[in-house]
């Protein structure tokens, strides 16, 4: 395996209770990389995160994390890891400086005082220091989390939603310093269900029901959908959306704004369909690249006819 | 109408959260267990196992009068049901060993020339010391001893002796309370809320620290991080040990000061039972952390734990009163062996030699407990 891949697994699988969660997840990230986890919610998105990081003990499937065996070597990962989980979890009754420090000892990191000083200042949580963290708003509370993760300076941060409910402010300072830290060399993997914030990853997967149905950079999962999309503006569009969603041909239309994104993933057929409408004077017709939300719409449809 | 319209809306609204607590109840299955558990558990403990008049209690015997009458008379003992002679002896010194270690609760000493005296009616003494450190499990077996020396030798002495040894009043009875003379109810009582206390607070607390990580989900980014289940465990117990002594400080300064407890052993020595004691409780609590789902549960658990230690231990009532069956769950109890040690140290004076058989069965408690605790703590989320 080459020094420049962070993760490397195969096949990973897990079942709760019968209900396989994670099925047969295969994933490379390159060293330095921002991959982004997205999937709607119970996707599995969380269980490939804690199988990475020790916390799970997969059923099936191996691979290699920061170089170690997930399975066997999970003490040593833990060591290089920085796992911020979806909730919460430092103590809320202690302050923001304790919780540094508490973290800081468990890692063993030298000069300690200092870390936790320098992580203070650059958060600029320094003021707030003497607070308790459960006092701390959402925004706060989700930078403090990251300078906890981050203050052992580890190679690999797996970031589990951490923008989920954070103001758009917050979540943009929360992304300029994510790809601060991937400049510094740090593979970053996040998960989120946002779609702009996948827009931002240098490479991504697709999770539904446990697998992955795609991944690549984001221009690379839209061209490789092979799914063509026109978009409408004009009057009476909300008519116009239930009048095309039985045609033949079309997938999808969602309303974004004040237009209809109408895609297919057969061009040809989508276009045949579409015909009749593009003449009439009273709307305007566009062709465009498929938004990474069309694709994941989409797939997500197309999996679950599969499945059904 | 509005009134009745606000009437039927108060019912609807009623059994929408009644039945949603019923839901949650019958969800919550050791909340529902421990509902049925704790009254049967209370029923068992105090319908079958309490007895406040104990009979058996074992009895040393040192002998060294062979002689028809003090056979008599240690069979009279036994027939009255309230002692057991466990051991008959020559030696005194074995006899003090076995009162104070606690083996025996009775040591009937009968003297020699007893036989000789009696058909002198020189009136010989039989001396009976008690292990009254707890006045309530020796009280009745005192008093069913003063009855049986006017009566158990009348038979024997019936025809020409008794008219000779005096009747009724043949042998001079002395009774020597010790380690308690006066019969102070507190002296047993305070040093073993000393125990009580601690069994209560350090499993609860224990208990509650480490479910405390799992409710409030700090459990999952402790995990995450290079810390072993022995750290985790260790670090959480030391605090409680430090709270655990300064309980142990107030009721002894509070023993000594205002019950006039006295402190006749080495109190350095009652430190060391101390430590084993709460270790071996801080033990339980992290067990039951590990299998309690929330903070609750946990409560309920230490409940279920203290219940029996309570009745079971000696605290309430005298541990010889109880059933074989029941003294050997008492046994087993860490509340049982520190009560033995605590009134030993301050109330007997005891050393090092006469706690060990009470040390041996906590440290071992303590072991197990932890294996179990260390077997279940789960390195993962799993």
């Amino acid at each position: 395996m080459s020094m420049d891949v962070a993760i490397d697994v195969h096949g990973l699988t897990k079942s709760f209770d019968g209900k396989r969660v994670v099925n047969n997840l295969t994933l490379q990230v390159s060293r330095g990389e921002i991959f982004g986890f997205l999937g709607p919610n119970g996707s599995g998105k969380t269980t490939s995160i804690r199988m990475l990081c020790g916390l799970l003990i997969p059923d099936a499937g191996s691979g290699r994390c920061l170089d170690y065996d997930v399975i066997r070597e999970t003490a040593q990962i833990k060591r290089e890891i920085g796992y911020m989980t979806q909730r919460f979890s430092l103590y809320e009754d202690l302050s923001v400086r304790e919780n540094l420090d508490f973290v800081a000892r468990i890692y063993g990191v030298p000069n300690r005082a200092k870390v936790v000083a320098a992580a203070l200042e650059r958060l600029g949580l320094a003021h707030r220091r003497d607070q308790l963290a459960g006092t701390l708003s959402g925004g706060w509370k989700q930078r403090l989390a990251l300078a906890a993760t981050t203050l052992h300076n580890p190679k690999l941060l797996l970031l589990d939603e951490p923008t989920a409910g954070v103001d758009p402010k917050a979540r943009r300072d929360f992304w300029l310093a994510i790809h601060q830290l991937a400049a510094e060399g740090i593979t970053v993997l996040v998960s989120t269900h946002y779609m702009d914030e996948a827009e931002r990853c240098h490479r991504l997967a697709y999770l539904s029901y446990g697998q992955i149905l795609t991944q690549g950079t984001p221009s690379e999962v839209a061209a490789g959908s092979g799914l063509a999309t026109w978009i409408v503006t004009g009057t009476a569009l909300m008519q116009l959306a239930e009048t095309l969603q039985g045609l033949p041909g079309v997938a999808q239309v969602v309303p974004f704004g004040g237009a209809l994104h109408v895609s297919g993933s057969d061009t040809a057929q989508l276009d045949a369909a579409l015909e009749p409408f593009q003449s009439r004077s009273d709307l305007s017709w566009t062709r465009a690249e498929p938004s990474l939300e069309d694709v994941f719409i989409q797939l997500v449809s197309a999996a679950g006819e599969r499945a059904a | 109408m509005k009134r009745f319209s606000l009437s039927r809306f108060f019912w609807s609204r009623f059994i929408a959260v009644a039945l949603k607590e019923f839901i949650q109840m019958r969800r919550d299955r050791l909340t529902f267990a421990m509902m049925v558990g704790i009254p049967l558990m209370q029923l068992g403990l105090f319908g079958f196992a309490i007895n406040t008049d104990p009979k058996h209690l074992p009895t040393a015997v040192i002998n060294t009068d062979q002689s028809e009458f003090s056979r008599t008379f240690l069979a009279s003992l036994k027939n009255s049901g309230y002692f057991d002679l466990v051991r008959v002896t020559e030696s005194e010194a074995e006899a003090n060993q076995l009162i104070a270690s606690g083996a025996v609760q009775f040591v009937v000493n009968i003297p020699l020339g007893f036989s000789r005296d009696l058909l002198r009616a020189q009136h010989p003494t039989i001396l009976v010391e008690a292990d009254a450190s707890d006045p309530s499990a020796t009280s009745n077996a005192i008093a069913a001893l003063n009855e049986l020396a006017r009566s158990a030798l009348s038979h024997d002495l019936k025809g020409s002796a008794s008219v000779a040894a005096g009747g009724a009043n043949a042998i001079d009875l002395i009774i020597h309370r010790r380690y308690n003379p006066e019969g102070i109810t507190q002296y047993n009582i305070v040093p073993g809320l000393m125990g009580v206390i601690l069994t209560m607070t350090m499993i609860m607390m224990t208990g509650l620290a480490m479910t405390r990580e799992r409710e409030r989900g700090t459990m999952e980014h402790l995990l995450a991080m290079p810390v072993n289940p022995l750290e985790v465990m260790l670090g959480k117990i030391m605090p409680y040990i430090f709270v655990g002594y300064i309980q142990v400080l107030l009721t002894l300064l509070i023993s000594t000061q205002v019950f006039h407890v006295p402190i006749q052993g080495s109190l350095w020595l009652l430190l060391v039972c101390v430590l084993l004691f709460i270790a071996a409780n801080l033990s339980v609590g992290m067990l039951f952390s590990t299998i309690a789902r929330n903070q609750m549960q946990a409560m309920q658990m230490t409940f279920f734990f203290f219940l029996p230690s309570m009745l079971l231990s000696g605290f309430m009532f005298p541990f010889r009163g109880m059933p074989v069956w029941a003294q050997h769950l008492g046994e087993v109890l860490p509340l049982t062996h520190f009560l033995r040690l605590v009134r030993g140290i301050l109330l007997k004076g005891n050393g090092l030699m006469q706690t060990l058989p009470h040390l041996w069965p906590l440290l071992l408690f303590m072991l197990v407990v932890i294996a179990i605790g260390l077997k279940r703590f789960k390195r993962t989320l799993d």
